[in-house]
């Protein structure tokens, strides 16, 4: 078997995966006031479920080109590290042109498969994974927008909750595993609340700064607690490692 | 909604996420080392993702065009609830995303019936 037809096989369930995934966004963003044809391609361009929920709702804001620009770089910034990791996981004599082919498939199940390779991954198998996922995503988005027509506005409402249970469902098993992703996780819910509802405060969630804010707040101030914990950690086992020294020293001037 | 904004919005969205997903993989050969920055990058999806959806779930119910009423917030709290205790039972997102999806429109449909 091609390494591309492999791709393509391994990439099938993830198309079935994307599927109801952008059904849910193609009604969101209708029911936001896009049309079909424009939430399509805005799947095809942006292939990122966050990042055009995020697009949707900042257009609908009329916010302003930075803000979109910003919210769009932040909400996708898994990508630039999943990018960063693949760069150590694909061959290394890879042209650039092909980069920039498979670049536009880095999404997280795509990228969690290849990662998950055995060997270096090649372009064809790359190209291969990103084939389905990327047809699936793209035609659900449309029959979700062509669809949620034959909703009354009271199912297209309840739908639209669709996608953030999706996020909840991404989180909260994370959460499960590590407390350090709960914590972080629980302090961006209580700064967004703040940005939303505090008076005064709130005028920054207009345009979606206090979602940015509040994400970069809470990821900046676990990363600090976690090194000022591996600092201290490091301080103690130096400590440590004195108090022993000393101790087998004195040890063995009273044995003298 | 503008016509030429709405294109020029799309034009940043394609544009800005092309580039955060080319950019390293195209230029970028060395392995990152720095602690804090991949703690940083490890956290900020949830953070994204939590910041996201609260409080925005809660008025998510509300169809386009309304105003918030009693009945959709009730729902779309409902719903969240569901929502979390199915995930925490680690059920898959479809599962969750539909299950959450009825129990909204059940409470709606209660709601409307009742009240």
């Amino acid at each position: 078997m091609s390494e591309f037809s492999r791709g393509i096989k391994r990439g099938m369930p993830i198309c079935l995966g994307y599927f109801p995934v952008s059904f849910t966004f193609g009604i969101l963003a209708v029911k936001l006031g896009f049309t079909p044809m424009v939430a399509t391609i805005m799947a095809l361009t942006n292939m990122a479920s966050a990042g055009q929920m995020n697009g949707v709702q900042r257009i609908v804001e009329n916010a302003t080109f930075v803000s979109l620009a910003v919210t769009t770089l932040v909400v996708n910034l898994r990508y630039m590290l999943m990018s960063f990791s693949l760069t150590q996981k694909i061959e290394r004599d890879m042209p650039w042109y092909q980069r920039v082919l498979i670049s536009l498939g880095i999404c997280d199940e795509m990228f969690v498969l290849a990662s998950m390779e055995e060997k270096d991954v090649s372009f064809a198998f790359y190209a291969g994974l990103m084939t389905m996922p990327i047809v699936g995503w793209t035609v659900g988005t449309l029959c979700g927008a062509v669809a949620s027509e034959l909703f009354t506005p009271m199912i297209q409402g309840c739908m639209g909750m669709a996608l953030y249970c999706m996020f909840i469902a991404i989180i909260v098993p994370e959460a499960r595993k590590s407390r350090k992703v709960a914590a972080v996780s629980v302090l961006a819910v209580v700064l967004s609340c703040i940005f939303t509802y505090v008076p005064y405060v709130n005028v920054l969630s207009k345009g979606g700064w206090g979602m940015i804010i509040a994400a970069i707040t809470a990821a900046a101030m676990g990363a600090t607690i976690k090194e000022v914990k591996r600092r201290r950690r490091v301080q103690h086992s130096e400590i440590d490692t004195a108090g022993r020294q000393k101790k087998d020293y004195t040890n063995t001037i009273s044995h003298l | 909604m503008e016509r030429s904004y709405l294109i020029i919005c799309m034009a940043i969205m394609a544009g800005v996420t092309f580039l955060i997903r080319v950019l390293p993989l195209a230029f970028f050969k060395k392995k990152i080392e720095n602690n804090w920055v991949q703690d940083f990058f490890y956290y900020i999806p949830f953070c994204v993702l939590a910041a996201m959806t609260f409080p925005a779930v809660f008025t998510s119910t509300v169809p386009n065009g309304e105003v918030a009423s009693a009945q959709h917030i009730v729902a779309a709290v409902v719903a969240t609830q569901v929502a979390l205790v199915l995930s925490w039972r680690n059920r898959g997102l479809v599962v969750v995303a539909i299950v959450a999806v009825v129990s909204a429109i059940l409470v709606e449909a209660a709601w409307a019936f009742f009240m």
